[in-house]
C-alpha cells in the first residue's frame, strides 16, 4: 500500500491507561502502510500518553492535556482533532460510544464523508464495512483527501501493548468549547471482563423469563468460565439485563472465542452482533430458533436444566 | 420552541434484505419500507415535549424520494404538527443530509433537533453529530432520557459501560437511542388527521445545498456465510466438544 498515508489515530483511554478498542485501531491504522501517529487527549492524563508511546508500531503520540477533556465531551476532542487534522491522510477512530460519537464532528468540519465501522481495508482509500446488519458488505472509495474512519475492533487484531518507544510531544489545548457541561455517570464496576473484549461471553435472551432467573441462571456459569455477560435485545427490553449488555446491530458488537447464547432465538440484529465469534454454542428448547443456524454446537435443550448442569460440569 | 425531527425511510426492520447478483448493491425493489425505527423514536420525543408544554411545535423533515412523503404522513399520525420533503432522487449520504438539515434548522430556528442515532440500511451513525457540527451547536448522542428546563436539555446517554449525562445549551442536537420511550401505537383517526396537516415539499437547490457523494460505493457483496455446525444431545458432549475439539475452555 501507498506509503504516503499518514495516519492519526484517537486514543480511547481512562487517563491513567490505554483503553483496548485502541490497539486494534493501531493495527489498522498500520495496514495504510504509512506512520501512525496517536492523539491522547485527557485530563492527567500522563500514564495514558506513556502508555500509547510503547504500542508497537507507533511513530508518535500527540498528548494534549487540560481538564476540558476530562469527560471526553465531543465538542473539545473534535476541536483538538481539528487542530491537527491538516497534517494527516487518515484520522481514525475506534467506532465505540465515544468513537461514534466525535468521529462524524471531525468529518463534517473538514466537509468530508465519514467512512463508518470498517472491517478491511482494501487500499488506503477503498474500505470494507457491513450495511444492512450485516446482511451486506459494502466496499466504498472515499474521494475525499482526509479519510475520517471509525473502525470495528473485531475486524482487526489487537497491536502489542508494548515494544514501541515512541516520542511524547505535548500539545497546548485548544480553547473549552464551553457548549456542554459533563453532569454525571452510573458506570456499573464489577470484576467481568469488559463485554466487547472478552474471551468468553455468556448471553442470554428473553426465555429467561426474569430478571431474577438471568441473573440466578448466568451468573454462576460466567463466573466459572471468567465470562462477560451479554443479553439480547429481547432480554434488555424486558428488563432483564441493563441496556449496555445489549449485543447486536445497535448494541455491542462482539466477537469472542466463545459465545454461549442461552434462551436466545437469533434474530438478525443480534446475529449481527456475535456471528464472527470463533465458536459459538446454542442452548435453546425451540428446535426451529435461527441461532442454530450459525451455531457450532447447538443443544436443544431446556436451558432451566442444561445450565446448572452445564455449570456442575465445568 | 419548535422542535426539528428528521426521519428517514428505510427498508423496513423485518426484510431481509438480498445482495443483487451484479454486486451494485441490495435489491430493495418491492420490499416494505418503512421509517426508521430510531426516528420514530425521535418523533415520539418531540411530541411528548409538545404534549408537556415544553415544545410548541414538533416538525418532521425527509430528504429523499418523494415516497418519503408516505414516511412524513407516519410522522404527523404520531403526532407531528407540520412536515418538510427535501425532495430528490440522488443518493444522499449523511454528509449532504446534514447539510440540508443545517439550512433548515437556519431556515426554522428550532431550539431542539432530535434524529434517530442510527439509520438502520446503512448502519452509518453521523447525521446528528455531522448536523451539530455544520450548525456549530452542542450535541448529546444516544440519548435515553431528555429534561428540558431554562434554556438547557440533561441529557442522559448510553456510554460503554453504562450511562452519562451531559447538560447542553439550547439550541442542542440530541439523538435517540434505543430506550428513550416506546412510540405509540398510530391510530386511524390520526392517520386520518394527518392528511390535512401541512406539507411541505423543497428541491436541495432551493435551500442551496450541494448534495455530492463523498464516498462511491464500488460494490456491494454478500458477508461470509457462517454454516451451521453439528447438534450435541447433551451438556457432557457440549463440554466434550468445548474442551477437547474446539478448546475453548
Amino acid at each position: 500500500m501507498s506509503d504516503a498515508s499518514k495516519a492519526l489515530v484517537i486514543a480511547e483511554h481512562d487517563n491513567a491507561g490505554i483503553r483496548p478498542a485502541t490497539f486494534n485501531v493501531v493495527t489498522a491504522a498500520s495496514q495504510l502502510g504509512g506512520s501512525v501517529d496517536v492523539l491522547v487527549a485527557g485530563s492527567a492524563s500522563g500514564g495514558a500518553a506513556t502508555a500509547a508511546a510503547a504500542i508497537s508500531g507507533v511513530a508518535k503520540v500527540i498528548h494534549a492535556d487540560g481538564d476540558l477533556f476530562a469527560h471526553g465531551l465531543a465538542e473539545n476532542v473534535a476541536a483538538q482533532v481539528l487542530s491537527l487534522a491538516p497534517g494527516y491522510s487518515h484520522i481514525l477512530f475506534a467506532a465505540t460510544a465515544s468513537g461514534k460519537n466525535i468521529a462524524p464532528r471531525v468529518a463534517a468540519k473538514l466537509d468530508v464523508g465519514q467512512i463508518s465501522d470498517i472491517i478491511k481495508i482494501d487500499s488506503p482509500d477503498t474500505f470494507e464495512r457491513p450495511i444492512y446488519a450485516g446482511s451486506a458488505i459494502a466496499t466504498v472509495q472515499s474521494l475525499d483527501a482526509i479519510k475520517v474512519i471509525t473502525v470495528r475492533t473485531t475486524g482487526f487484531d489487537p497491536a502489542p501493548a508494548s515494544g514501541g518507544s515512541a516520542a511524547i510531544e505535548s500539545l497546548t489545548p485548544v480553547a473549552n468549547a464551553g457548549m456542554s457541561t459533563f453532569v454525571g455517570s452510573e458506570i456499573a464496576r464489577n470484576d467481568r471482563p469488559e463485554l466487547t473484549f472478552a474471551k468468553i461471553i455468556v448471553s442470554g435472551g428473553r426465555a429467561l423469563g426474569s430478571s431474577e432467573k438471568f441473573n440466578e441462571l448466568l451468573t454462576p456459569l460466567a463466573d466459572k468460565l471468567g465470562a462477560a455477560l451479554g443479553a439480547s435485545r429481547a432480554a434488555v427490553d424486558a428488563g432483564y439485563a441493563p441496556n449496555d449488555w445489549q449485543v447486536g446491530q445497535t448494541g455491542k458488537i462482539v466477537a469472542p472465542q466463545l459465545y454461549i447464547a442461552i434462551g436466545i432465538s437469533g434474530a438478525i440484529q443480534h446475529l449481527a452482533g456475535m456471528k464472527d465469534s470463533k465458536v459459538i454454542v446454542a442452548i435453546n428448547k425451540d428446535a426451529e430458533a435461527p441461532i442454530f443456524s450459525v451455531a457450532d454446537f447447538g443443544l436443544e435443550q431446556d436451558l432451566f436444566t442444561a445450565v446448572p448442569e452445564l455449570v456442575a460440569a465445568l | 420552541m419548535k422542535v426539528l425531527v428528521p426521519v428517514k425511510r428505510v427498508v423496513d426492520y423485518n426484510v431481509k434484505v438480498r445482495v443483487k447478483s451484479d454486486g451494485s448493491g441490495v435489491d430493495i425493489a418491492n420490499v416494505k419500507m418503512s421509517m426508521n425505527p430510531f426516528d420514530e423514536i425521535a418523533i415520539e420525543e418531540g411530541v411528548r415535549l409538545r404534549e408537556k408544554g415544553v415544545a410548541t411545535e414538533v416538525i418532521a423533515v425527509s430528504c429523499g424520494v418523494v415516497q418519503c412523503q408516505e414516511t412524513l404522513r407516519t410522522a404527523m399520525a404520531i403526532g407531528a404538527d407540520r412536515a418538510i420533503l427535501v425532495e430528490t432522487t440522488e443518493e444522499l449520504q449523511p454528509l449532504a443530509v446534514a447539510k440540508l438539515l443545517k439550512a433548515l434548522v437556519d431556515k426554522e430556528q428550532p431550539g431542539l433537533v432530535i434524529l434517530g442515532k442510527q439509520a438502520i440500511d446503512d448502519d452509518c451513525n453521523q447525521t446528528g453529530q455531522m448536523l451539530a457540527a455544520l450548525a456549530n451547536l452542542p450535541q448529546a448522542t444516544f440519548a435515553s432520557k431528555i429534561e428540558v428546563a431554562d434554556g438547557f436539555a440533561n441529557v442522559t446517554r448510553e456510554v460503554d459501560g453504562g450511562l452519562e449525562t451531559l447538560r447542553v445549551k439550547l439550541p442542542a442536537v440530541v439523538t435517540a437511542d434505543l430506550r428513550l420511550n416506546e412510540p405509540r401505537y398510530v391510530t386511524l383517526p390520526n392517520i386520518m388527521k394527518a392528511k390535512k396537516k401541512q406539507m411541505d415539499v423543497l428541491k436541495p437547490a432551493d435551500l442551496g445545498v450541494d448534495i455530492k457523494s463523498h464516498l462511491k460505493t464500488l460494490k456491494v457483496s454478500e458477508p461470509p456465510k457462517r454454516g451451521a455446525g453439528i447438534k450435541v444431545p447433551d451438556v457432557a458432549t457440549l463440554v466434550a466438544k468445548l474442551k477437547n475439539e474446539a478448546k475453548v475452555i
